[in-house]
């Protein structure tokens, strides 16, 4: 888990807005999001179903489809704005430099094509000039980088098991060496173990790559073994981002608190405490803090006024009430506030 | 709950929808047109050489007379019923029939199940109105309700197919297992949890049986293979063209019968899609 | 001890594939148990939750329901099995007919088995189920299923569950396709019915966590063979079976001074294909030996409440009872240690 702290940051999310129209209004399913990655850094994206992260997912790759719509911000990939290219420019940026691995991977596979020709179709696509034996070598290397043996190559999806089907997704993914991987949810329906294998994998394809990824997921376990950095979503808005161990020994947004402490381990048995209530409808959001009605500590000012990402502590910011002292400052460009939260 | 304030909360949540009402609305509006419409008329003036032939439409005769004097508008009040019966007694047993082999195949698998499927299959394939014309044309007296009969012979075959693939389909469902835990005995089990889900199936196999089946029908019967002395839309066109009515551009006579049958799709196939709505309450939206 | 159910030599096998091999398990009538019964797919142990619900019948052996052989129970035995074991399946999402508002799976139970006697009475035994798993029935009622989220439609069903007072809940996977933080709800509302109602529960999972959070006792399978069996605090906190082992080290724990392993798991695909007699799991084994290819281990008791089969503790005694059982805490053994 190498962070190179001294370069500038390879992805820049700045005031993501991500709205899906219904009947009612707008969804606002990913709400003026921030934040940057460096190369070779993990972040991890923590959230319940309906808090948005899936969507802030395909938003990075522009492939957000109606009723949803990308409804301001930017996503600066290495200083070029995915949100304002053009067409033939993104094609050429999918993949190319940054990359999904969507959720249910397994099931993006093409059932009537042999692993290899699916392979071969992505490399093509960005670099029609190269000959098969070329490609029939990069499919090799490939295949070796994520622990998958040579012969799998000529295999068809439905022969693969579950964790080789997601290592396959991710060999295709990786096969531009792009400088971000977006991984949403890539372990969801595997188990434990395998679970490890593919995670163990996509980090050593990462560390050769060099690239950065954003891991998207709803269990704190496996983010925290896996990423530096830990961001927590409630509702479309980031509540609290930070280094991955302070965020788990001193969480101090009430809903990550709360998300710690519904942990279960394996040390001592005790009281399983969830969080009660319900996420609210993107739709019809209460007013002030998102989170003020299911918080134990939410207090007058909580259901007025919504509270902005704010520095808690060294590298670590919150948007939370709670933390008045720092309500004085005079309002930061968003752009230096989320580079804050970042410098060691 | 009573049936109106049900039905009220049904078209609140979108399960009615205009879609339905508009289609069952016409096919409303034509079962009026032929059980009122007797009320209006003569009977007597459908028959061959009761009224003035080759009248355009007027005044005197709303739709016009056809060159072997018959009204028109009589004809159509008459005809229309009696197309429709044949193609609803060909839709009920079609896919009565097909529903029946269908439920026993899906559930009952094995030999039945092959011997069923491959029957079916095989009968889908041959061309229907080949062997429609041949049965057609060997029958003596030729009346409505069996030419319903020859035309529903080779209708059944769709819905057969449909149901068995959804029963399959459905007995996998985890609903199934929990109402079989939940005390319910088998045949509970298949009409309670099973026949429901299958209502949009069988409905749009209906739909289509009898549009497939007043097609063969008009097919038939434009052929000339009808029963004859009976008055039907299909054999009105029939005459029609046995006239040259076209060449003629006597349009009263082939027009209005086209524009019948059209409408009668058009409610059945608006039915089907918005009966669908209902069925499957995913699809409602308000 | 009256056995409420219990599944003796019990081998099931599809053609050529053994889905479970000669398993000996039996639960307690006196004492209401919370028993975890863990693997990956493939494991046997959705095989094992569908023959303790009397779905599929074994291929050899029995399983017995208050001594009752469930293959060849009367009618009347019949019903009152399948009113006295019930399930609560994975995916929240199947197991509603999509044709009827949920007020359906919960007022057939009542109606089929005549829990009430008059409409009010059914109703308000439906409104207090609800309750119970911490719904509200003016929330819940009247809805399609559609309408209501997975955690809201798994509560439902652990409450039509509820509803018919069994004595035994299978509850196969129950919050994995639930958000992780309705799942300690869920979970916990599974271990108060259990101390409340006294309603035994196996819990079938690949979650090692919550198994050892909720249940008193584990049984971990690996294709189709009993791998280690006992009290959690022994399989969990210290794993013999170099199966349990790799389980136990994979667990993500945010604990980040227990980091994963990072030694590389060698891929068992190629080499699994290799048919043997012998354990099932020595072709992943680290410490595999000659005799573990030919000959399956019988159960060894290494320490107190726990039993492996592994060769790797053939000095230990051989466990003298085949039921898995017999390595089981009591159920009413004091929890050996609470949080502060």
């Amino acid at each position: 888990m190498s962070v190179a702290r001294d370069l500038k940051p390879i992805l820049v999310v700045e005031g993501l807005n991500v709205h899906y129209d219904t009947g009612k209004g707008p969804a606002k399913a990913v709400n003026d999001v921030s934040f940057s990655l460096r190369p070779g850094e993990r972040l991890g994206l923590i959230g319940e179903s309906g808090s948005g992260k899936t969507t802030m997912a395909t938003a990075l790759m522009r492939l957000t489809r109606a009723p949803g719509r990308i409804a301001g911000g930017s996503v600066e990939l290495d200083g070029r704005d995915i949100l304002k290219m053009s067409t033939k420019e993104l094609r050429e940026t999918r993949l190319r430099d940054i990359a999904l691995i969507p959720q249910g991977a397994m099931s993006s596979l093409n059932p009537v094509m042999r692993l290899e020709e699916q392979m071969i179709d992505a490399i093509v696509a960005h670099k029609p000039g190269m000959k098969r034996a070329e490609l029939d070598a990069r499919v090799q290397e490939l295949l070796k980088n994520v622990g998958l043996a040579p012969e799998v190559a000529r295999r068809y999806p439905h022969e693969l098991s579950g964790g080789m089907k997601q290592r396959a997704a991710m060999a295709i993914a990786t096969s531009l060496s792009p400088k971000v991987i977006v991984a949403d949810e890539p372990t969801s329906a595997l188990d434990v173990v395998v679970q490890r294998q593919v995670m163990q994998t996509l980090g050593r394809l990462q560390d050769g790559l060099g690239a950065a990824v954003v891991l998207i997921g709803h269990d704190m376990g496996l983010i925290a073994q896996f990423a530096d950095t830990v961001g927590v979503m409630y509702a479309g808005k980031l509540v609290e981002i930070g280094p991955v161990r302070q965020m788990i020994e001193s969480p101090k947004h009430p809903y990550t608190r709360l998300l710690v402490d519904s942990l279960p381990g394996i040390e001592v048995k005790r009281e399983l405490t969830g969080i009660p209530g319900l996420p609210p409808p993107l739709v019809d959001l209460p007013p002030g803090c998102s989170f003020n009605p299911r918080c134990p500590l939410a207090f007058e000012r909580c259901r007025r006024e919504t509270p902005l990402l704010q520095q808690v502590a060294p590298g670590q910011s919150a948007a939370c009430h709670l933390y008045p002292e720092h309500a004085a400052l005079p309002p930061l460009p968003p752009m230096t506030r989320a580079h804050q939260e970042l410098r060691p | 709950m009573s049936f109106l304030t049900s039905l009220r909360r049904n078209y609140e949540q979108g399960r009615i929808s205009g879609v339905l009402l508009l289609g069952l609305g016409i096919l409303l509006a034509i079962v009026l047109f032929s059980v009122i419409g007797p009320f209006f008329v003569d009977a007597v003036n459908a028959q061959v050489g009761a009224v003035r032939p080759r009248r355009p439409p007027g005044a005197e005769y709303l739709l016009g007379t056809d060159s072997q004097g018959r009204d028109m508008w009589t004809l159509l009040i008459y005809a229309t019923p009696n197309t429709l019966k044949m193609g609803l007694i060909a839709g009920f047993i079609g896919v009565g029939f097909g529903t029946a082999l269908g439920l026993i195949a899906g559930h009952f698998g094995g030999i039945v199940d092959a011997v069923i499927r491959v029957i079916s299959d095989a009968l889908l394939t041959v061309p229907a109105i080949a062997i429609l014309v041949i049965i057609a044309g060997n029958i003596d007296r030729m009346n409505t309700v069996i030419m319903a009969l020859v035309v529903a012979s080779l209708g059944w075959m769709f819905t057969t197919r449909t149901v068995r693939a959804q029963v399959l389909t459905i007995r996998e469902k985890s609903y199934v297992e929990v109402a079989r835990v939940n005390g319910e005995s088998q045949w509970e089990i298949l009409f309670t949890e099973i026949m429901p889900n299958l209502m949009p199936y069988i409905v749009a196999s209906f739909v289509g049986t009898v549009s497939g089946s007043i097609l063969a029908v008009i097919g038939l019967e434009a052929l000339g293979l009808g029963a004859l002395d009976e008055m039907t839309l299909g054999n009105t066109i029939y005459w029609s063209q046995q006239s040259s009515a076209v060449l003629r551009g006597y349009w009263w006579w082939w027009g209005p019968p086209i524009v019948v049958i059209a409408l009668i799709f058009i409610g059945l196939f608006l039915t089907s899609v918005g009966f669908d709505r209902f069925a499957n309450p995913k699809l409602a939206r308000r | 001890m009256t056995t409420l159910i219990e599944m003796r030599g019990v081998t099931k096998t599809y053609g050529a594939f053994t889905a479970l091999n000669d398993v000996t398990l039996s639960l307690s009538d006196t004492s209401p148990s919370m028993t975890a019964v863990a693997g990956e797919s493939g494991s046997g142990k959705t095989t094992l939750a569908r023959m303790m619900l009397g779905f599929i019948n074994p291929s050899h052996g029995q399983v017995l329901y208050q001594g009752k052989d469930v293959a060849r129970m009367t009618g009347a035995e019949q019903r009152q099995f399948r009113r006295e074991v019930q399930p609560v399946f994975q995916d929240p999402f199947d197991v509603f007919n999509p044709f009827y508002r949920i007020d359906h799976v919960l007022e057939t139970p009542v109606k089929r088995y005549k829990l009430a006697d008059s409409e009010s009475a059914a109703r308000a035994m439906i409104e207090d189920a609800l309750k119970r798993v911490g719904l509200r029935p003016q929330d819940t009622l009247g809805r399609f299923p559609h309408e209501l989220s997975g955690g809201q439609r798994q509560r439902i069903m652990v409450a039509r569950a509820v509803l018919l007072r069994p004595k035994l809940i299978v509850a196969d996977e129950p919050v994995s396709m639930v958000d992780a933080s309705l799942r300690a709800t869920i979970l916990d509302e599974l271990k108060t019915l259990n101390r409340e109602l006294g309603i035994s529960i196996v819990y079938i999972t690949h979650d090692l966590t919550t198994a050892f959070q909720i249940c008193d006792n584990i049984l971990i399978l690996y294709r189709g063979n009993v791998s280690e069996a006992g009290a959690v605090e022994r399989v969990i906190g210290t794993p013999k079976h170099p199966y349990s082992q790799l389980l136990v080290s994979s667990i993500p724990l945010p604990d980040l001074s227990k980091a994963w392993g990072g030694e590389e798991i060698p891929v068992s695909e190629a080499s699994a294909a290799r048919p043997n007699p012998g354990c099932k799991f020595a072709p992943r084994c680290p410490h595999v030996m000659e005799m573990c290819w030919d000959n399956l281990p019988p159960k060894y008791v290494p320490d107190s409440e726990r039993l492996a089969t592994c060769f790797l503790y053939r000095d230990a005694p051989v466990s003298a009872s085949d039921d898995v059982a017999s390595a089981f805490r009591p159920p009413n053994h004091p929890i050996a240690a609470t949080a502060p």
